[in-house]
């Protein structure tokens, strides 16, 4: 009896990795599909973080990383007593923070506004034309943002001077103590309208009835937005919060490097990924830069974990 | 209908006045820099060019179209975003058109497998090292192959290839067609505002990056518009803009006099500008559904 039922399993077990072989190449054309993106995924993805063990190492451009001599923990300790250690963590979370403080409510504010104009071409333009900053590129905007800031007549400039804030022209862009408002505003101006698609597409999928039931207690417009429109999009709100605590040491890296791009503003625009850059592909210290943004990277995914654990303790979580 | 309370007409009128004010700072940064760009540059120095240009003038455009670099920057740009965002899209189509397959053999597996890399990358420098060690330095490529899959775009498309109606793939397969052919000639027609959306996105992505050609590209010739765009906003004076331009412009130039370095900026930008903004308006209709696709159906 053992023996016999050893022998069907065996059986079973030889049937199963023929046909494991067979439905593969059965699939083979479906196969076929895959295999050039995961290729491409695994290569520009997978080979990098492998990349990040020299951070450990005293990475030799001609020893390559198998040749590199460990350095165990230096580059970390190297970072912690960097003179700008400090400078570059506050950059990083004051422009971060005050990002999420301001560019993070502002689209929902412009959905609720925008769900209460009953005109609809009026919508249809605000809309069309708020999305279109997302489609430029940071070159532009920054473009933009120094020419309107110059003091080669940039309007803002003319318009204060018009009006007697200011007696001369002043030179916003070079002005340490301006740089986290342009900075704030610039992306604000760049990512509201585009940010508010989700929150309008939430409004629009709240139970009509809830306004009409509202209405009939004598609730007015401006209640409703309160008692009915802002709870039932909450929990899109805190899932796009989560999201956005995880990112928040990604304090910006194009916007900062365009604009902040100049010895004066460096002590208020030099956040990690900045530094990393500019240490890395600038200095070419290659085993100092990984280090530096393997530290980042490594706070990001705790900070994820933290924000999605609060959430869930409220019963909104990411997953 | 109720009659709006008076409190509630106020928030009304706020509301459009606030919008409105919202619509003209979105706008005008825009606006601004195309008056200046068709003003003539002696005329934009004595200030107040706002709304209209004051001394028309086509010459900031006819230097910078004379700019043989500049035109050069284009091309490669135009090449980039056409070759880029096809290969892309094709492939992460691909892709998860397989993985929207329920017998695909190891499909969760390979999901997680590109899910991960949403949650961890190794960085800046591994992957610069990376596309150094490959060869792929200073080459056209360099800006195309790296980001071919955008794991993003894949959830979007697999989500999208899930709720097509299985019927159709059925029959097809059936009357004897493989996966390719199903793939080609039923999925793909049938996924048109998908692809337009998609292909939108990275196109866009392919058009504004300036970031990566800075660091992977060396040779002149090879620069897209962006990154050059980049360079001559950089060089903050005058005299450092005038010398981006090669000297065919710069002989035009002498002869004109009349041209600045902001008011051929600007021209510039607009060029580097306007392929989105003619191309954004047939999209935009179907970009709505794409973001809503992406982030509500996770």
């Amino acid at each position: 009896m053992g023996v016999k039922s050893e022998i069907i399993t065996s059986d079973i077990k030889a049937n199963k990795k023929k046909s494991f072989i067979k439905r593969y190449f059965g699939q083979f054309d479906l196969q076929m599909m895959v295999i050039p993106g995961l290729l491409f995924i695994f290569i520009f993805n997978y080979i990098p973080m492998y990349g990040v063990i020299m951070a450990f190492q005293d990475y030799d451009i001609f020893e390559g990383m198998m040749g590199s001599s460990w350095a165990g923990l230096e580059h970390f300790k190297m970072f912690f007593s960097d003179p700008r250690f400090l400078e570059i963590m506050r950059n990083t979370f004051v422009i971060s923070g005050l990002k999420i403080l301001i560019c993070f409510p502002a689209p929902i504010m412009l959905a609720l506004m925008l769900n209460e104009v009953k005109n609809m071409a009026f919508k249809r333009t605000v809309q069309t034309i708020t999305y279109l900053p997302h489609f430029l590129s940071w070159v532009i905007v920054a473009g933009f943002t120094m020419s309107i800031l110059s003091t080669d007549n940039g309007s803002l400039n003319i318009v204060l001077e018009k009006i007697g804030l200011i007696d001369g022209s002043i030179s916003f862009l070079a002005i340490p103590e301006y740089f986290w408002t342009i900075i704030v505003s610039t992306n604000l101006w760049k990512s509201i309208g585009f940010a508010s698609i989700v929150y309008i597409a939430a409004i629009a999928g709240v139970d009509q009835q809830l306004y009409e039931a509202a209405a009939l207690d004598g609730a007015s417009r401006f209640k409703q937005i309160f008692l009915i429109t802002i709870p039932s999009i909450m929990p899109i709100i805190v899932i796009f919060f989560i999201l956005e605590v995880g990112n928040l040491l990604n304090a910006g890296f194009e916007d900062l490097l365009i604009l902040g791009d100049s010895a004066i503003l460096r002590s208020v625009s030099d956040v990690i990924d900045t530094y990393v850059y500019r240490v890395g592909i600038g200095s070419g210290r290659y085993s100092y830069a990984t280090a530096i943004g393997l530290f980042k990277a490594l706070i990001s995914v705790g900070l994820l974990t933290l924000a999605n654990y609060i959430a869930r303790r409220n019963g909104n979580s990411l997953w | 209908m109720i009659k709006p309370t008076f409190r509630d007409r106020i928030m009304i009128v706020c509301i459009y006045i606030f919008l409105i004010l919202l619509g003209f700072v979105t706008f005008y940064p825009f606006w601004n820099s195309l008056v200046i760009s068709f003003n003539s540059g002696q005329d934009t120095m004595l200030g107040g060019v706002t709304f209209w240009p004051r001394d028309f003038t086509l010459e900031n455009y006819q230097i910078v179209f004379q700019d043989k670099r500049l035109l050069n920057a284009f091309l490669i740009s135009v090449l980039r975003t056409v070759i880029g965002t096809f290969l892309s899209v094709l492939v992460t189509a691909l892709l998860a058109y397989g993985l929207s397959k329920k017998e695909l053999i190891g499909r969760k597996f390979f999901m997680i497998f590109c899910l991960l890399t949403m949650f961890f990358s190794g960085g800046l420098i591994p992957t610069f090292l990376l596309v150094r060690g490959i060869g792929l330095m200073d080459s056209f490529w360099a800006m195309i192959i790296p980001t071919l899959v955008l794991v993003w775009n894949m959830i979007i498309f697999r989500t999208f290839f899930q709720q097509l109606p299985k019927g159709l793939e059925e029959s097809a397969k059936i009357d004897g067609c493989g996966n390719w052919q199903i793939f080609f000639r039923i999925v793909l027609p049938l996924s048109g505002p998908v692809i337009a959306t998609l292909s939108l996105f990275t196109a866009v992505f392919h058009w504004n990056d300036w970031f990566f050609p800075s660091i992977y590209i060396s040779s002149e010739n090879l620069i897209p518009i962006q990154t050059l765009l980049r360079q001559v906003l950089n060089s903050n004076t005058v005299t450092s803009q005038m010398s981006q331009l090669d000297a065919g412009a710069l002989a035009h130039m002498s002869n004109v006099a009349k041209v600045t370095g902001k008011s051929l900026s600007m021209a510039t930008m607009m060029v580097a500008t306007i392929p989105i903004i003619l191309v954004y308006p047939f999209v935009q209709k179907h970009f709505v559904k794409g973001v809503l696709i992406g982030s509500l159906k996770e």
